[in-house]
């Protein structure tokens, strides 16, 4: 109901704010929740001068809608993660809340750390992984899939628990040679087309490819509502597509490969706010 | 008149795949194409390339897709010309015919390992082709001869 009711605006909240951004101050030019969208001197040996959020490379219609919670989209998804956080499901009877109690202070600060070490499986976790994980151990529920709309809510509400939280995961210890693995992926080239990640968005972001502005595609907006997708997505189903353009076969969602991935692509972006739910077209 | 019509259309039809069959015969395996200091001497398939259609492969985002990265100012009805790689403007100045020709097959070999820009008509890919594309050049020779036809037309 909530959500429908924010859609209803969007219109209207958009127009305003397009008469509005003439008279816009520094502080109107950035996204909600967040105080900064670079990391000025990047942590030692990033590949990077200047560590930059996927929003600076979007254009200003784009860019306004991530502006104010009431026009981003994302938020129907954050809203129902929120419901969800508090219905009780499986046959132990629990909700998320039953053990969490309040997200805002139990969650806040987790999102920016993802993917974390899993001392037990002895492997990294992404937040999907670490939901399915407390969903089928705890709750004795059903294991949500990776893009169901369950699985990007709960990831979404959860995620913004840390907005505006500085993102930083762990690459040394057990989650050295995971990192490692992810780097090696990263700049292997695959496809038909022959191209590496960073063939795109360390070589060349700043710079249109046909009529598509690169960014360093970095991972701290998601999960993403894509206006292309029309609706929330993974950062796995973003890999996905990127690796589908340049023809190669992608790796699964969930996979070794992504979920390494993921971890030295957050360590990239070591430094960036979470902006969850980001905004993209 | 049903009935003959498409007799012919059928004859014409076989006609021109084995017309097809000759002129890929006649094009030059992609292993075996030779690249000796930064030119491809000889065409692909010894049938001259054709301007227009050159041009066509080159705006084409299934096929050349060169104004991904190459703005091009023969184009400029064509919205969204790339900034990835240089201005197509005037290469023909630049490059003469057996040099585009090597820069179209396996531009790593001449423009350098780490340039993004993909080589035309080599089978050795990037790991994990799509199956669609595996074993297959991103252009066929005729269409790489069509475009270095179209390029020689860009003079400044
Ligand atoms: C041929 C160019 C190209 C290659 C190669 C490429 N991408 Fe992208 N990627 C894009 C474009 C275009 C976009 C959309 C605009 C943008 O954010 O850069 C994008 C977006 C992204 C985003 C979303 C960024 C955001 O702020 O929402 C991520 C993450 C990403 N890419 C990761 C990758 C990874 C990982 C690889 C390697 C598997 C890869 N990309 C390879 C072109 C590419
Ligand atoms: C994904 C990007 C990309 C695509 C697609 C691409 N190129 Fe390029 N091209 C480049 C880059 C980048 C360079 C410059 C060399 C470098 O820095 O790697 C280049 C260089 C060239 C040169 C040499 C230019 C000069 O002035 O010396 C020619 C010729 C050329 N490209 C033609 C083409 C044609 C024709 C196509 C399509 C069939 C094409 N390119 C597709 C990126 C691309």
């Amino acid at each position: 109901m909530k959500g429908s009711f924010k859609l209803g605006l969007l219109v209207t909240i958009a127009a305003g704010s397009t008469i509005m951004m003439g008279v816009a101050n520094s502080q109107d030019s950035l996204p909600a929740g967040v105080t900064s969208i670079k990391v000025a001197t990047p942590y030692k040996g990033s590949p990077l001068d200047e560590i930059i959020s996927g929003w600076h490379f979007r254009a200003s219609e784009t860019q306004s809608l991530q502006q104010d919670d009431f026009d981003n989209p994302g938020y129907l998804w954050v809203d129902k993660g929120e419901s969800l956080w508090n219905t009780v499901d499986g046959e132990a009877g629990k909700s998320c809340a039953s053990c969490h109690n309040e997200a805002a202070k139990s969650m806040k600060g987790v999102g920016a750390e993802m993917p974390k070490w899993d001392a037990k499986l002895k492997r990294p976790l992404t937040m999907e992984q670490r939901i399915n994980s407390c969903r089928t151990n705890n709750m004795k529920a059903k294991a949500w899939k990776w893009e169901a709309d369950q699985m990007l809510s709960m990831t979404a509400f959860v995620r913004n628990q840390s907005r505006g939280m500085p993102v930083n995961v762990q690459v040394d210890g057990p989650m050295k040679a995971w990192a490692e693995k992810g780097k090696e992926v990263y700049y292997t080239r695959v496809g038909q087309l022959d191209m590496s990640c960073a063939n795109c968005h360390e070589a060349n972001y700043g710079k249109h490819i046909r009529a598509d502005h690169l960014s360093q595609g970095q991972s701290n907006g998601f999960p993403t509502y894509r206006l292309k997708w029309q609706k929330l997505g993974s950062l796995h189903r973003r890999f996905k597509g990127c690796m589908k353009n340049i023809r190669a076969v992608p790796y699964k969602r969930g996979s070794d490969e992504f979920v390494a991935m993921e971890i030295y692509l957050a360590h990239r972006g070591k430094g960036l706010q979470v902006e969850t739910p980001a905004v993209r077209n | 008149m049903m009935k003959a019509n498409s007799l012919i259309a059928g004859c014409a039809a076989a006609l021109m795949t084995v017309m097809a069959g000759s002129a890929l015969a006649e094009a030059t395996k992609p292993d075996m194409v030779k690249i000796d200091d930064n030119k491809v001497k000889s065409s692909l398939t010894g049938i001259k390339g054709n301007a227009a259609d050159g041009k066509k492969w080159f705006a084409n985002r299934k096929l050349g897709n060169c104004l991904a990265c190459h703005s091009n100012k023969d184009m400029t009805s064509k919205p969204f010309h790339g900034e990835i790689g240089p201005p197509i403007d005037g290469v023909a100045d630049r490059h003469s015919e057996q040099e585009l020709r090597a820069i179209l097959v396996d531009s790593k070999t001449v423009l350098g390992k780490e340039t993004i820009m993909p080589g035309f008509y080599k089978i050795k890919t990037g790991a994990r082709p799509a199956k669609k594309f595996k074993g297959k050049t991103i252009l066929s020779g005729q269409q790489v001869e069509d475009i270095i036809a179209y390029l020689l037309t860009l003079k400044e």
